[in-house]
């Protein structure tokens, strides 16, 4: 490109021009900025004189208590109690090995903390007090401080730690605090500044963490006047914090010991709700751990026992596990019908132990067959056969229309982690996910709650509240917040006939209350606490045609990953729905052995608030109940208020 | 035509080029840098980690690529500037999509050795454009509306996409220096003064958004923006960092305690002492004195820049020198500004001394072009 050199000069002329100008501009900014450093450095040096020599006033932050956490009663979850711990101070210690040293003769300290500290002090400046033991007894903390001349730069300190008395009760739950890491300050936008405190705890899983927002408080400050090494020389005026809101559970702790000793060593979940208001009185899985533990930092070797465990002990299978729900899916397929008008409450299908679905036999679990089967006898007696027939009339995308009114797949808001949302398959569904289209025969493994349905234990208890009462019940987990009590989770009645309903729980109390019922051995036996349940058994396995031909495996013989997941979901007192209980055991077997004793026994305790008399169980269980009844109260440990956990 | 006379009126070439190089602005960039060094040996409490070790290696990465960015032609970097702003746009998606968060905001990526923060290339890459287009454009050209409009575009393209990381900072940085590049171009008064009206119009709807439903800041940019205009209102909240860094500046006082000897600025809970707030810790130690310093040798290379630009005499050279010299001037100043209670807290390092790899490593790239501009400026024929 030609251009006129004269042009060029002109242009190259003006910018020089611009340049000089916008240098001077530069240089009087500077200028500016060096006049502002000398107002604040030499004229404001005054202001200034007394901090300039060497004593300072400093703001010190002081940790908020954090709000506490007790349960429908009043009974204490999560308290914070007074925690002595001594801290080092590197500058003033001058050989912080040697001080070290001379304390580790005094007081036990544990290896895995000073390996801590001494990271923690390489990474500080010396002027910072670095934690050396935490959580130590008063008879240590006296014995350091009778000490404290031949022990420079240490100093035992008093602040606040959690503890949960209840121990393994409410871990999964409450979750636990811990101190705040750098993860975790990575992940804030904008932290607040008690954060920095060393070691300020914070709720890391599990509703701790999910209502950190209230539990944590305010800072309070304190201002103090310091040397130049930074030792406190006096305090000048503080403010304290404000503490955390208390929460208060709808969850009633004795129910829920019960409940986890019920369950003992199985791996499984049992939840329990109020019908009428969807307070969650019980929500409980199995095994459990001590959160105590991870509040003080858990040592390897216990965290690697509890995630190397089949029965994975940290995973909070109440609402973060899902499982085929079985047959306790039935009544919301037999309900997709009815209000469908596909089959009538008398009308009867023929099951001669499997039926032929798109060229395929699915098979009855009864191989003989049950006959003629109307809705009652079906639910009574479980017939797969009958739920084959009628969901493949109805549908399967009104069958997931009719879970979702009923609570299946869908999140229920709990103030907890990981709550699961299950799956109910659609059409749509399956081909956005899968890309596949969808069976008729997926249709009939659904309609026995098998196949692609999801559900968890929480999902299941809601599922029956709302059978029992015919509202959308909504489970609630925190009752009130500082006292003020939070919004009921009773609900609106739902868009489903009363008539539909009615049948179907008359067929759930079939199951307990008939002769033939596949849940009549665990049933109730007072007339006004009847109870209405479904029994079901979801495969985790696929039962290969040779094994078919073979003749089907007991599940005893099986390994006890692949035996069958054994659930009971059921509501009572008949007449009048007070709770609503599900139970969950992961690969238990049947239902109506595994899961529905545990349900009954667990219904019976929320019931009658208590131990239930020996006359509420059928005549022939009664001894054996007895002996049950013993070993779990010798079982029950008694926690007192503010007893310590064998760590502490 | 004698040797001596080929000599002066052509480039040079091969290895004789490093003794063409500016090393009066070589020097203080070693020096500026240095004096970072001694600042982040002091915040450790005296020791080489975590910060110095780290520091230097990148920083004698840095001399490295800004020495081989020095020996390329300048033409080669004009060429490539509208490859460079196309790739650093490129990365900013790419940071949109797989950046890290950090404190809040997507600024990273990780590239194994190091975190590449491409809005920092951004800052360069698009003063390179701006000097390429004014190179091409018939300079009769540069006041049309049309002419203008495209170089706003090719300015708040980055600038909306740093925005959205949040970067406050950075989008600000971006306009002022893209601006600038314009100004110098010759582009008309009017437009300028045009869009400092409307840019107080803005300031004024910003305000006015708050707590509205199009809120256009978010809620802790307003919150900083409250405690810059009055920190004493929440000392202990988001106010901390102003009233702390005044302390720590106002009772370094003439000459400073010494170094090693500030303690106000390490004992607070500044988190940030190492990165934006560093200049504390040298106001503390250092005094008056040591700032007036470090802002004196900042000007020092302002004014090399600003020397170098007028004596090149092709426009492209100019354009982006003087561009390059704009963005660093705006990074103190911003910095200091903020440090000293005079701006809010927006998160902008300090310059070559601040620890951190990417601003420094750019602005060492920065610089080699500079250097290569000086050394490939075109020679007077002697008569």
């Amino acid at each position: 490109m030609k251009r006129n050199p004269k042009d060029l000069d002109a242009a190259h002329g003006k910018m020089t021009r611009r340049a000089l100008f916008l240098g001077g501009l530069q240089l009087a900014f500077a200028g500016g900025l060096a006049a502002r450093m000398r107002y604040l450095q030499v004229d404001q040096a005054d202001e200034f004189r007394l901090l300039a020599e060497e004593n300072r006033i400093n703001i010190r932050l002081l940790p908020p208590a954090r709000g506490q956490i007790f349960d429908r009663n009043g009974l204490i979850i999560a308290q914070n109690s007074p925690s002595y711990r001594i801290t080092v101070v590197p500058e003033d210690a001058g050989d912080v090995e040697a001080v070290i040293a001379k304390l580790s003769s005094l007081v036990p300290l544990d290896p895995e903390d000073l390996e801590r500290a001494r990271t923690e002090m390489r990474r500080s400046p010396p002027f910072l007090p670095i934690t050396l033991a935490d959580q130590i007894g008063w008879a240590d903390i006296s014995k350091v401080a009778v000490n404290a001349p031949a022990l420079p730069g240490v100093t035992p300190e008093v602040g606040l730690t959690r503890v949960y008395p209840q121990l393994g009760d409410f871990a999964h739950v409450i979750g636990y605090v811990g101190p705040v890491s750098d993860y975790d300050l990575s992940k804030m936008e904008d932290p607040e500044p008690v954060l920095m405190i060393p070691r300020f705890q914070i709720g890391k899983v599990g509703f701790e963490a999910r209502r950190e927002d209230l539990l944590r408080g305010k800072a309070g400050a304190k201002r103090v006047e310091v040397n130049a090494t930074g030792r406190v020389m006096r305090e000048l005026d503080r403010r304290e914090g404000i503490s955390g809101a208390d929460m208060q559970l709808t969850i009633d702790a004795e129910l829920q010991n019960y409940v986890q000793a019920r369950l003992g060593r199985e791996s499984a979940a049992a939840v329990v709700i109020d019908c009428e208001d969807g307070d969650i009185r019980a929500i409980c899985s199995s095994p459990s751990f001590d959160p105590n533990l991870f509040v003080r930092g858990i040592s390897v070797a216990d965290y690697r026992e509890l995630t190397e465990d089949n029965y994975r002990p940290l995973s909070n299978k109440t609402v973060q596990g899902t499982y085929p729900p079985g047959s306790t899916f039935k009544m919301i397929t037999a309900l997709a019908a009815l209000e469908n008008g596909v089959v009538g409450p008398e009308e009867t299908v023929w099951c001669p132990g499997h039926l032929k679905v798109a060229g395929r036999r699915f098979h009855c679990w009864k191989r003989a067959g049950h006959g003629h089967v109307d809705l009652n006898t079906s639910l009574k007696r479980s017939c797969d056969v009958y739920y084959y027939d009628v969901a493949i009339k109805t549908g399967i995308d009104k069958i997931s229309e009719m879970a979702n009114l009923f609570g299946l797949g869908i999140k229920h808001d709990l103030p907890m982690s990981a709550v699961a949302q299950g799956i109910t398959p659609t059409k749509a569904w399956k081909s956005s996910s899968y890309g596949k289209d969808w069976l008729i025969g997926d249709t009939a493994n659904s309609s026995i709650g098998q196949g692609y349905m999801l559900a968890s234990p929480l999902q299941l208890a809601v599922m029956s509240a709302r059978l029992a009462t015919g509202r959308s019940v909504t489970p609630r987990l925190l009752k009130s917040i500082d006292g003020v009590e939070q919004p009921s989770g009773a609900g609106e009645p739902l868009p489903v006939s009363e008539n539909s309903l009615r049948m179907v729980r008359r067929g759930m109390y079939s199951v307990s209350n008939d002769r033939r019922g596949t849940a009549y051995r665990s049933r109730i036996v007072p007339k006004e606490m009847e109870m209405a349940g479904k029994t079901g058994t979801s495969q985790v396995r696929n039962i290969t045609a040779a094994e078919r031909a073979a003749g089907v495996i007991r599940n005893e013989d099986l390994p006890w990953e692949r035996r069958d997941h054994a659930l009971f979901v059921c509501f009572a007192p008949y007449d009048k729905p007070k709770f609503a209980v599900a139970v969950v055991v992961e690969h238990g077997g049947g239902g109506s052995k595994a899961a529905a004793p545990v349900a009954r026994d667990v219904m019976l305790q929320a019931l009658y608030n208590g131990t239930p008399p020996l006359e509420a169980y059928p005549k022939a269980d009664r001894s054996r109940i007895k002996a049950q009844q013993e070993r779990l109260e010798r079982e029950r440990v008694k926690r007192p208020l503010g007893s310590r956990s064998s760590r502490a | 035509m004698s040797y001596l006379e080929y000599h002066a009126k052509s480039t040079p070439t091969g290895l004789r080029k490093v003794l063409h190089l500016n090393w009066g602005l070589t020097l203080l960039l070693i020096t500026v840098s240095s004096v970072g060094f001694l600042m982040l040996y002091s915040v450790a409490g005296g020791s080489f980690s975590p910060w110095v070790e780290p520091q230097v290696k990148r920083f004698a990465l840095g001399l490295g690529v800004m020495f081989v960015v020095a020996m390329i032609p300048i033409w080669f970097w004009r060429n490539i500037s509208v490859l460079a702003y196309l790739g650093s746009l490129a990365l900013l998606v790419a940071v949109e999509l797989f950046g890290t968060v950090g404190m809040g905001a997507q600024r990273w990526i990780d590239i194994g050795f190091m975190r590449l923060q491409p809005s920092e290339v951004t800052k360069i890459a698009l003063v390179m454009l701006l000097a390429a287009y004014y190179d091409w454009l018939p300079a009769e050209k540069t006041s049309r509306p049309l002419w203008v409009l495209l170089p706003v575009a090719l300015i708040l393209i980055p600038t909306a996409l740093v925005l959205k990381q949040p970067d406050l900072g950075t989008s600000i940085l971006l306009m002022a220096a893209g601006g600038g590049v314009m100004f110098l171009a010759g582009v008309h008064s009017a437009y300028f003064v045009a869009v400092i009206a409307a840019g107080a119009g803005l300031v004024s709807a910003v305000f006015q958004s708050r707590g509205t439903e199009w809120q256009l800041l978010k809620d802790y940019q307003f919150r900083r923006i409250d405690t810059f205009l009055d920190p004493s209102q929440d000392p202990l909240g988001a106010g901390y960092h102003i009233t702390q860094s005044k302390i720590a500046l106002g009772s370094g006082g003439w000459s400073g305690r010494g170094f090693m000897q500030g303690t106000q600025s390490r004992l607070n809970f500044l988190p940030e002492k190492h990165t934006d707030f560093i200049f504390t810790t040298l106001a503390e130690e250092f005094g008056f004195i040591g700032g007036v310093t470090l802002l004196s040798i900042y000007m020092l290379i302002i004014v090399f820049c600003i020397a170098s630009a007028i004596a090149a005499k092709d426009r492209f050279s100019s354009l982006v020198i003087m561009g390059i010299a704009i963005t660093f001037f705006l990074f103190f100043a911003v910095n200091m500004s903020m440090v000293m209670g005079l701006a809010p807290v927006v998160g902008v390092p300090l310059p070559m001394v601040s620890y951190g790899g990417s601003a420094m490593l750019v602005l060492l790239g920065a610089f080699g072009i500079v250097q290569s501009a000086h050394i490939h400026r075109p020679r007077q024929a002697s008569r």
